[in-house]
């Protein structure tokens, strides 16, 4: 081994360090330090002059080692070892010791933090001597995307890589895509039709070229890393030959069974053979088989009797297809809460009490009503009670503020006072109107004569007090403003319900191998700076699976997804780590315990020398074969047996 | 017209805080307290603004809304922010009982007087604490006992509500169980005084009853008072009193399951239930009374409006029950009407501070003529 010859840089982060570690006695104490050459202080190690610093250094003084003592790796690694890099030195002869995150910020105890920053920079110093030069490798990246879930994020992201000219296969699991918006009637704050600015978009994406439109499908496994994923993916059987079909739609018509309408939300009903909606790409029906008559009885066939085209297929069998692709994009979008479990709110007792969703369609033109704000037995309500924040910010249920149902609670106002004489009550804890122009159509809806209650709603009920009650549903609750309890009788209740993970976002997290956090929504690599990365390279999250947001929002993740995409598709290559883990075949017993553990299938058993062997692209160097190797035959690059004694050696100085 | 400036006072905050009353911090002022409360079926009594004014350190001490909430937990059952209403409340009236702000109500202060000096909140003397014990033939509890038998001061003093200690001690009798009773010298478990904020007291009377129980190796206690079931259970433990603490209507659900328990005599009536506050909210035992009462033969079992983690407070929790209610805003005659509402006979109840309320409320709304009160021991131990 050359003799090492290492520079420390100790970093003040301004006040951020220093303000609690003494870096003067740190940098004294590392100057004393076996094989240091040079030990400095700066106020931010990661500026320009600050990294001058280091390169200078290292040619001046030739150092072969450096050290830089200062925030997490996480924030900072990279820009060393590219400084380090650029002075000549392989990147990886480089170490850093947190003295921010692990030390300074964790005690105002001056004494006990220098202590600490000593013990961490010795044993820094300590282990850089035993690294080795390590070079990564380059993967090529596939230029086709997956993108999951046919919402208007999914939707959104696929036509911006789609028209870049890149391949994109949209998987959704409902036989169209258009997601929740397209159940919605209006959108805030410039009332636009929702359908009428969606549709476009979704018949686009069924007709671009470079779109492969997967509906009716799941993805059922997902192996290989960033550049090269491998999908499987389930079309679910339709029962009718999309190639044979036009949507002619005689199908639909002749067809004499109903079931509930999933779209509508129950309000509704749609046939045993349907699509979801009118406007549906693919304009392909499917048969339920849980309501056809045939399926359940065997007799009956009137679609397969009037599809002039021969489309009907009953013996269609559920097909499996397998995917290559560089990217993901999930984009699964979330449930509505339901509000059954809040008994008090009436919902599923009381026939007049909606969720905001199932109020969406009886707005809607197309919907149950044709768009009329009736009550169930048809006729005008005379006042509506919206209530906010229903399962949301509510410790019993989510804790989060749901982030869109101010908003559409205030275009419900607007709808119910443009199509009805109603009086119209929100009932709110606190308005949250954010956005563009937000604010201004909260006023907007203030002039319209909307009652704002502030005060969560202890209780629905029809139990009437007076005979102005009677026959109504009572809310009743705390107007805080006031100060007392309000009573107020109203014809309609409209639940704004909180916005919550998908019910099998665990699952798709487990498929991905992403992560959820407490709330259940996935979690982007970095809260402020990374919000649309996932913890796993080449997968992307979009829309309310992060968490609940708008659909201006929505489209922005989106498209800042697909241009995440789009700039590692036109890079070509993806470089991967080189702290990876090795096999050493002389040692390898080929017992296969790493076989088993390794959380990314990234080893394999070669048959004829029954020796383990791991592929580097798909290591991530999480160092689970390493520990579990009987023979200690796996060496972790970078994270040596000799480098963590030497580390844990220096921590104990 | 004198304008009333306040100026927050972050002093009066501190004190609060430091007497356990953390969770004011969480509120976020949506009032659903408020609008859950029973206080606000009889007269106005904002538990929000009451928060709010302990946020910003404006407590008026002297006012009568800081000695009306019951700790009944409707608010806590459903609060967004989990603020724990009982424990908050307690820190305010700690300041006024132990650091001495504000005005202890009269009664209030008497029964806290009795307790201190007598060891129950009625005032009798502590020597006649088991007298209503003294022709049943039942054992003082002795090391080796395998289950002590406390009624509540009420359950001993108490003319009709002493039926119940009677009634379980015949249920317990019948089935032949190894049980004993304290002798004189145990005092009230406090816990209803610890939740009107005296504290001190509270300790003492812990430490007195935890002594004995310890000296006598007491294991397994038998109660038929929610709030002792509380206290002993989870209260008992942080002073070092450890034991397992059973409640009547648990036990004998129990036995009814294991067959050890057999009704013999009928009991044709319409009976509906009252939830304690102290057996629901608290503890969520819910089912076993009602699995108690329905398996006794003859009864017409019918819930009313509110139930189980709905139910409407008697009113005599947190000190309440000593304290006076003026007509008309007694939750317990509300209560009453529920029972009438669905034609009850019966209103069975397994809290001796129920069955004293809903004994008073049956005189002032003269409906002693329809409807009688009985302990869940009652009931069972006449079917027997």
């Amino acid at each position: 081994m050359e003799t090492p010859k290492i520079g420390v840089y100790v970093c003040h982060c301004g006040s951020n360090i220093a303000g609690t570690v003494d870096v003067q006695q740190v940098v004294e104490f590392a100057k004393k330090l076996d094989s240091v050459v040079v030990a400095r202080e700066y106020k931010f190690m990661c500026s320009d002059p600050g990294q001058n610093m280091i390169k200078e250094d290292i040619k001046n003084l030739k150092l072969n080692r450096v050290v830089v003592a200062s925030c997490s790796p996480l924030l900072h690694e990279p820009t060393f070892r590219h400084a380090v890099q650029e002075a000549g030195l392989n990147p990886y002869l480089f170490e850093m010791a947190n003295i921010r995150e692990q030390c300074s910020w964790t005690t105002e105890d001056h004494e006990k933090a220098t202590e600490k920053a000593k013990a961490l920079v010795s044993a820094a110093v300590k282990r850089v001597r035993y690294h080795q030069p390590l070079e990564t490798k380059d993967v090529p990246v596939n230029p086709a995307t997956l993108i999951v879930g046919g919402g208007i994020a999914g939707i959104q992201a696929a036509l911006e890589i789609a028209d870049a000219g890149h391949k994109v296969y949209l998987v959704e699991k409902d036989p169209s895509i258009g997601g929740h918006m397209i159940q919605f009637d209006k959108t805030f704050p410039t009332l636009d039709c929702s359908a009428c600015i969606l549709t476009p978009k979704m018949t686009s994406a069924g007709s671009h070229p470079n779109i492969e439109l997967m509906t009716y499908s799941e993805v059922e496994d997902v192996s290989g890393f960033i550049g090269n994923f491998k999908v499987r993916v389930r079309k679910k059987a339709r029962f009718v030959d999309e190639e044979k079909c036009n949507g002619c739609g005689v199908c639909m018509e002749k067809c004499p069974w109903k079931a509930p309408s999933e779209f509508d939300l129950g309000l509704g009903e749609r046939k045993a053979i349907y699509t979801p909606f009118p406007q549906a790409v693919p304009n392909i029906p499917v048969i339920d088989k849980e309501h056809c008559v045939y399926f359940l009885r065997g007799r009956c066939r009137a679609c397969e009797k009037f599809c002039e085209r021969g489309a009907i297929d009953f013996e269609q069998q559920d097909k499996i297809v397998e995917l290559e692709v560089g990217n993901i994009i999930i984009a699964t979008g979330y449930d509505p809460f339901d509000p059954t479990p809040i008994v008090k709110y009436g919902y599923n007792r009381y026939p007049n009490v909606y969720t905001a969703l199932e109020f969406e369609r009886l707005c809607n033109a197309a919907g149950p009503t044709g768009g009329k704000i009736v009550l169930r037995d048809g006729s005008e309500p005379k006042s509506v009670a919206i209530i906010h924040c229903v399962g949301s910010r509510d410790e019993n249920y989510h804790r989060y503020c749901s982030r869109v149902c101010c908003m559409y609670a205030l275009k419900y106002s607007h709808l119910i006072k443009e199509k009805t004489e109603a009086d119209v009550y929100q009932m709110y804890i606190d308005m949250r109107c954010f956005g563009k122009g937000y604010e201004e159509f909260y006023e907007r809806l203030s002039k319209e004569g909307v009652k704002f209650i502030r005060g969560k709603v202890a209780e629905v009920t029809d139990r009437a007090l007076t005979d102005e009650e009677k026959g109504k549903l009572i809310v009743c609750g705390e107007d805080t403003l006031l100060g007392t309890v309000i009573r107020v009788p109203v014809d309609m209740v409209i639940l704004c319900i909180a916005l919550e993970p998908r019910s099998d976002a665990k699952q798709v997290a487990q498929l991905f191998r992403i992560s959820q956090g407490a709330d259940g929504f996935f979690i982007e690599r970095h809260p402020k700076l990374d919000p649309v990365a996932t913890m796993t390279d080449g997968i992307f999250i979009a829309g309310c699976c992060q968490g609940p947001k708008d659909i201006p929002d929505t489209v922005a993740q989106a498209s800042a997804a697909a241009t995440r995409v789009l700039s590692l598709i036109s890079k070509g290559k993806v470089e991967l780590e080189a702290t990876v883990a090795v096999i050493d075949e002389e040692k390898c017993s080929g017992c296969r315990v790493c076989n088993i553990l390794c959380p990314y299938n990234a080893i394999t058993f070669i048959e004829d020398k029954e020796v383990s062997r791991v592929n580097e692209a798909l290591c991530k160097g999480c160092g689970t074969c390493v520990a579990a190797c009987p023979s200690a035959a796996i060496t972790h690059k970078h994270f040596t047996t000799e480098e963590i004694m030497a580390e844990i050696e220096g921590v104990l100085v | 017209m004198e304008i009333e400036l306040l100026t927050p006072s972050k002093e009066t905050t501190d004190i609060i805080l430091e007497e356990g009353g953390d969770d004011l911090k969480s509120c976020f002022q949506c009032g659903l307290c408020t609008g859950v409360c029973p206080w606000n079926r009889v007269t106005t009594f904002s538990l929000r603004k009451l928060i709010h004014k302990a946020q910003l350190g404006v407590v008026d001490f002297e006012d009568d809304e800081v000695w009306r909430c019951v700790a009944c937990n409707a608010c806590v059952e459903r609060c967004p922010r989990d603020v724990q209403m009982p424990l908050l409340m307690r820190a305010i009236r700690r300041v006024i009982m132990e650091v001495g702000a504000g005005i202890v109500p009269h009664s209030l202060r008497i029964s806290e007087k009795n307790i201190s000096a007598v060891g129950n909140p009625l005032g009798e003397p502590a020597e006649k604490r088991m007298d209503w014990a003294k022709d049943l033939g039942v054992k003082t509890f002795t090391k080796g006992t395998e289950m002590l038998y406390f009624p509540c001061c009420y359950q001993a003093y108490d003319p009709p509500t002493r039926k119940a200690a009677i009634a379980t001690v015949n249920i317990l009798k019948k089935i032949k169980a190894d049980f004993g009773i304290p002798d004189n010298s145990v005092v009230c478990c406090g816990e209803s005084i610890r939740k009107a904020g005296a504290e001190s007291l509270y300790r003492k009377l812990a430490e007195t009853n935890i002594k004995i129980f310890n000296d006598l190796g007491v294991k397994k206690i038998l109660v038929t008072s929610p709030h002792c079931y509380h206290t002993f259970k989870d209260e008992y433990p942080e002073f070092g009193g450890n034991y397992e603490v059973i409640h009547l209507s648990q036990y004998l659900d129990q036995l009814i399951r294991g067959g050890k328990l057999k009704f013999t005599k009928p009991l044709v009536k319409k009976v509906t239930y009252h939830d304690s506050c102290c057996l629901g909210r608290y503890q969520r035992i819910y089912d076993e009374h009602r699995q108690v009462l329905t398996s006794i033969p003859g009864i017409e079992f019918e819930e009313m409006r509110d139930n189980r983690e709905y139910s409407l407070c008697c009113g005599g929790c947190a000190g309440r029950l000593w304290m006076e209610t003026k007509k008309g805003e007694r939750f317990s005659e509300l209560r009453l009407e529920q029972v009438a509402e669905v034609g009850a006979e019966i209103l069975a109840v397994s809290c001796p501070y129920c069955m004293a309320n809903f004994n008073d409320a049956v005189l002032t709304t003269g409906k002693s003529e329809t409807i009688e009160i009985k302990d869940l021991s009652e009931l069972v131990s006449e079917a027997l």
